[in-house]
């Protein structure tokens, strides 16, 4: 379906001079310095499948995703997205994918979202018959009666992204591409919004490339991640395996009932102490979370208790001070069917 | 077909959004138009002075400005995707443009439609239709078939300068404030009649910038005027054939703009 080989881009930045003349200097020499934004990477995404693509901010991400829907030309290597190369049939892999950017609206700003939407039936030639049943599905899904009649520019974040991401799936598109689709919303929304991407994925088999910072988002929804950090291709595979992989640290937050003078615990390290609140760090490796809060309840009385997962910037952080130890670690542990191909 | 029908939706739908404010746009409707005529009406005190300008009469004036004013504001009505384009690149839209099954161009030629223009235009025409009614000009069927031509040569012609500017945001981001002098400036320049410019002016703005080639010439066709004005009569007959030219060298310069985003994004 999707198939990214050996896929690069290098964007060159000028220096500009700043001021009056500065301006008029920056006319003649040009001053540059090249950035790779996505350097060498390859993967293959088979149909129906949902695959999250991580990575810090400026990693890449939303640069590689530009290639594959064909806003961007490479700068060396190749992209096929059903068998058309975006940035040279881009027309035409338009018709067969779906776009959906977090951080803005494809919709028409001033029109009610139900003319966006006659539009789009107009500029994809949707016939009538295919149009009324998406929109019937996606508002029993998503509930765009609610808001079916305001323009666009009055909508919530929510709505926002719900009519965005119905708007993306109108005409059938076989691949689906968001960009951080749930970026700025609230718990209710993003769970909604993730149980209609499940809901979709199983139903019409429509791959789905997604980017996010949200951890919730990838495991709710994608078994497989691929990891880009500085440009590269760091992992690919199971999201389950990444974790067990990196056996990373957890923190615990204890509130006692009142303040003790002696809260260590064997194997836990406190991170900080304020009051009656105290925050350990520990490694599942060494002691399960279960132990641990054993041991606490043994020795104190609580008044509550959180563990909290390290989130995607923390794991990728460790990916990749780690990456040689990962490398290791993979080639040793991982079976070959959670390796990508 | 499908991209005639669809760029018709397209400007019903900018006219009914523009319509929701129905006093602001019948204000600003009115507003437009009374300030044009005070354009023209301070042309008429200067011949008020001088009586003749460069051996034109101030109805002869009056035809030129009729054909630039009308040129002018149906390019910035159609056009006016391309005159706003600088606020789509800076927000992000061109990328939603590169994702859709249409070519960008028409893209943003349809994206955007100005009704209160009619206000200029209706103003234009009005001098024009009174110029005409002052003079005796002979008029054929093939002479009315090239006042047609040369209007729509014209709007071309506008038209190219928004996407010179449109094509220069892939660039600069902030569009080059140079096409304003072309365009605004362009509308007063072509008011006046050629002769009274230096020659590389003239020349200028015949063979690099062909704002002469959509008025200037063809008014001196229309009004009979080749004889006394030295230009080659086979010339002035073919000149309002550079509008047309000019948008298209102004598309391929669009089409390079664009291949140029997609190699470097912003």
């Amino acid at each position: 379906m999707i198939e990214v080989d050996n896929l690069s881009k290098t964007f060159k930045v000028y220096h500009h001079r700043k001021g009056f003349f500065g301006s008029f200097v920056n006319l003649f020499s040009r001053r540059h310095r090249v950035i790779r934004a996505v350097d060498s990477v390859s993967f293959t995404v088979q149909r129906g499948e949902i695959v999250g693509y991580l990575g810090p901010n400026g990693a890449g991400k939303s640069t590689t995703i530009k290639m594959l829907t064909g806003i961007l030309v490479p700068s060396s290597g190749s992209v096929t997205v059903n068998g058309y190369v975006p940035h040279r049939q881009r027309k035409e892999n338009a018709k067969h994918i779906g776009v959906v950017f977090g951080q803005r609206s494809h919709l028409w700003f001033d029109l009610p979202v139900q003319e966006s939407f006659e539009l789009l039936q107009r500029i994809y030639r949707i016939p009538e018959v295919q149009y009324r049943d998406n929109v019937e599905m996606f508002d029993a899904l998503l509930n765009l009666g609610d808001f079916f009649q305001t323009p666009v520019r009055q909508l919530s974040l929510g709505q926002r992204m719900r009519a965005d991401i119905a708007a993306a799936l109108l005409h059938n598109p076989d691949v689906l591409f968001l960009d951080e689709p749930t970026i700025g919303l609230d718990v209710v929304a993003k769970a909604r919004i993730r149980e209609f991407i499940q809901q979709i994925n199983a139903e019409r088999e429509v791959t789905v490339v997604l980017t996010t910072h949200d951890l919730d988002d990838v495991e709710k929804l994608c078994k497989r991640v691929i990891l880009i950090d500085n440009a590269r291709l760091c992992f690919d595979g199971k999201l389950a395996s990444l974790r067990r992989l990196l056996s990373t640290e957890r923190l615990l937050t204890v509130d006692y009932a009142e303040i003790y003078p002696d809260i260590g615990i064997p194997k836990a390290h406190v991170t900080f102490q304020e009051g009656a609140r105290v925050q350990y760090r520990f490694s599942p490796e060494e002691i399960s979370t279960a132990d641990l809060i054993g041991a606490i309840l043994q020795k104190f009385k609580i008044v509550d208790i959180s563990v909290e997962e390290p989130d995607i910037e923390e794991l990728i952080k460790t990916v990749y001070e780690d990456n040689l130890t990962l490398e290791r670690k993979l080639a040793k542990s991982i079976p070959p069917d959670t390796q990508a191909n | 077909m499908h991209h005639l029908s669809l760029y018709f939706h397209f400007v019903k739908l900018r006219i009914r959004s523009q319509m929701e404010y129905r006093l602001s746009f019948l204000f600003e409707l009115f507003a437009q138009a009374s300030i044009s005529v005070m354009d023209f009406f301070m042309i008429a005190l200067l011949f008020n002075r001088f009586k003749q300008l460069a051996g034109w009469s101030l109805w002869e004036v009056g035809f030129l400005y009729g054909i630039v004013g009308i040129c002018f504001a149906v390019a910035e009505m159609v056009g006016r995707g391309f005159d706003v384009f600088q606020r789509n690149v800076v927000r992000g839209g061109f990328d939603t443009m590169l994702v859709r099954p249409l070519g960008t161009f028409y893209q943003v030629f349809a994206h955007e439609f100005l009704l209160r223009r009619v206000g200029r235009i209706a103003q234009a025409v009005v001098v024009l239709l009174i110029a005409n009614s002052q003079l005796t000009i002979p008029w054929s069927f093939a002479k009315v078939g090239y006042l047609f031509v040369t209007l729509m040569s014209g709007t071309c012609f506008f038209i190219g300068l928004f996407v010179i500017g449109a094509t220069s945001c892939f660039w600069t981001v902030q569009s080059i404030e140079i096409i304003n002098i072309f365009t605004n400036g362009g509308v007063f320049m072509g008011s006046y009649p050629f002769s009274i410019y230096r020659w590389w002016f003239r020349h200028f703005f015949t063979f690099i910038i062909p704002l002469a080639c959509v008025n200037y010439f063809p008014s001196l066709f229309l009004l009979g005027k080749v004889g006394s004005s030295g230009v080659s009569p086979i010339g002035v007959q073919l000149a309002p054939f550079a509008g047309f030219l000019f948008l298209g060298i102004t598309m391929l310069f669009w089409r390079w703009g664009v291949l140029r985003y997609q190699s470097t994004g912003h």
